[in-house]
């Protein structure tokens, strides 16, 4: 269930006092330090406009600190990130195309020829359950299959590196519980690395290993909490009291942060 | 599907035919004479007996608008891609195609009779001067609204320039391209019909631009307003053939032809 960090690999993402400041002053990120070993599967939790988007940018290599040194796999240059996928707040689907080709599209930019390429988007989408909507459009489409679509795009290159920016909080609670749950069991079944951000506490909680809490802007890291992975994450354990007692130190960690200007 | 056609047509048809009746009672109630307003059944007549010469007319500027269109939709989308490939490229030449769209054409075609002498080319390229501007700047406009995580995704796969511009910039902005090409269909035929009036002869290859002059001339108003409507009827052939390619195109992913028949 749970992926065993090797305490002797070197961590996927190595952050170290990193700082952005944006035009006018604004200071998004101030001093954070963070490492995630290979396999675990983090959730960044902070409230919104925290600059938990702009660290993932970052750390994505779209972006560059201008303190500190972000490093991803060993290397700090856009080419080290190459078995990295990104998965945005919204669906972000070319519309012109067909969610098979959409999937495919990550393959086809990297040279991938069609045969290949066309196999192994058919297995990605079958694993978020879209098989029967392969040769439908976005537009065709409801918000949680875009988002899964989206999802089967990201898994479609075998990343080593998946990172979340708020993915699934444009759908509807229930819908989002069920991709929760698709998303855990997808990554239990790989070994990937998951830095997952989201502003829902209940959200983090049931799907993290560890839950990083990070304060209102400048974003700096108020709390860590690691080893959290004791119940199996089904949709019982929201019901359960030691989810209960986990959300309530969230919420106390973030609500101490909350006077601090 | 008919019902539905006939909802769309038959308003529309219905004003026409009746405008025709009270314009046909009006100019014989009060006596209009002929060569001022001359009523829709003379018309109808002239059409008929000049239907040979108007049909060559017709011919003759619906080629020159469609090469003038033709250049207007390749040149106007190379440009704009051109000047989205760089920003200096954009900064330096954008301002200049402005001109194209405010020099006034009546004023310039006597300079490419000059250049190209008479006949379809200065014609053609009248046509292409005032229809080349709204492609260019309706397709510039949609290569900058490309949606920037799909541009964040491109450069995270690693694409090349010229995946980014096949598969993703062009096809975004497809749609605005393809609004681009509406105006300018109808463009093309006026830029053709004011390039006749200049840069062509009367005689046997008249286009319906100088078939428009020499009737005005000869105070031919039934056989002008023949002419007139059919130059209309071309330019509303050009916008139906350029909607036709856009519903193609789009139907199936673009919200602006997603209705069932263009």
């Amino acid at each position: 269930m749970s992926a065993p960090a090797s305490a002797l690999a070197a961590p996927v993402i190595r952050l170290r006092g990193v700082r952005r400041s944006f035009n006018g002053g604004v200071v998004a990120i101030d001093g954070i330090d963070l490492e995630v070993p290979q396999g675990e599967f983090v959730a960044i939790l902070g409230p919104s406009g925290c600059g938990k988007s702009t660290l993932l940018r970052l750390i994505a290599g779209l972006d560059a600190p201008q303190g500190g040194e972000v490093v991803v796999r060993g290397g700090s240059a856009l080419a080290d990130r190459a078995r990295l996928a990104y998965v945005f707040q919204d669906a972000h689907l070319l519309p012109w195309r067909t969610v098979q080709r959409n999937v495919e599209l990550p393959l086809e930019l990297a040279g991938i020829d069609r045969a290949q390429r066309s196999a192994a988007a058919a297995q990605c989408i079958a694993q978020v359950g879209l098989a029967d909507a392969a040769g439908r459009y976005p537009a065709q489409l409801s918000g949680g299959m875009r988002m899964r679509a989206s999802l089967a795009r990201a898994l479609v290159t075998d990343p080593e590196l998946l990172l979340l920016d708020e993915p699934f909080a444009a759908v509807d609670e229930i819908t989002r519980q069920r991709l929760d749950e698709q998303l855990h069991a997808l990554w239990a079944g790989r070994r990937v690395t998951v830095l997952f951000v989201t502003h829902s506490i209940s959200e983090a909680a049931f799907l993290a290993q560890r839950i990083v809490v990070l304060s209102p802007r400048p974003a700096r890291v108020v709390a860590d909490l690691p080893d959290l992975d004791g119940a199996a994450r089904t949709a019982v354990l929201r019901t359960e009291p030691a989810f209960n007692d986990l959300v309530r130190r969230l919420h106390a960690a973030l609500a101490a942060d909350a006077g601090t200007p | 599907m008919r019902s539905r056609v006939a909802q769309a047509l038959l308003p529309p048809l219905a004003t026409f035919i009746l405008a025709n009746l009270v314009w046909e009672t009006l100019v014989r109630a009060l006596s209009v004479p002929a060569y001022l307003l001359p009523p829709p059944s003379a018309i109808v007549g002239a059409l008929a007996r000049h239907a040979g010469t108007l049909a060559r007319g017709i011919a003759i500027t619906g080629k020159a608008a469609l090469i003038g269109f033709a250049l207007s939709a390749v040149a106007g989308v190379a440009a704009a891609v051109l000047m989205s490939s760089a920003r200096w490229v954009e900064r330096a030449f954008y301002p200049f195609t402005v001109f194209l769209q405010t020099v006034p054409l009546v004023a310039i075609a006597p300079l490419l009779v000059v250049w190209l002498g008479f006949g379809v080319t200065p014609v053609a390229v009248a046509a292409f001067i005032v229809s080349v501007f709204p492609v260019i700047v309706n397709t510039v406009t949609g290569m900058r609204s490309t949606d920037p995580a799909l541009l964040d995704l491109f450069r995270l796969a690693g694409a090349s320039r010229r995946d980014r511009l096949l598969k993703l910039r062009l096809p975004f902005a497809l749609p605005s391209i393809f609004a681009g090409l509406k105006v300018a269909a109808g463009l093309a035929v006026i830029g053709a019909v004011v390039g006749e009036f200049v840069a062509s002869y009367a005689g046997e290859d008249a286009g319906i631009g100088m078939l428009v002059l020499t009737y005005s001339r000869e105070s031919h108003t039934d056989r002008l307003f023949a002419a007139v409507g059919l130059a209309s009827l071309l330019g509303l052939a050009m916008f139906g053939g350029v909607s036709l390619a856009a519903w193609l195109a789009l139907r199936r992913w673009h919200p602006s032809e997603n209705s069932a028949s263009p």
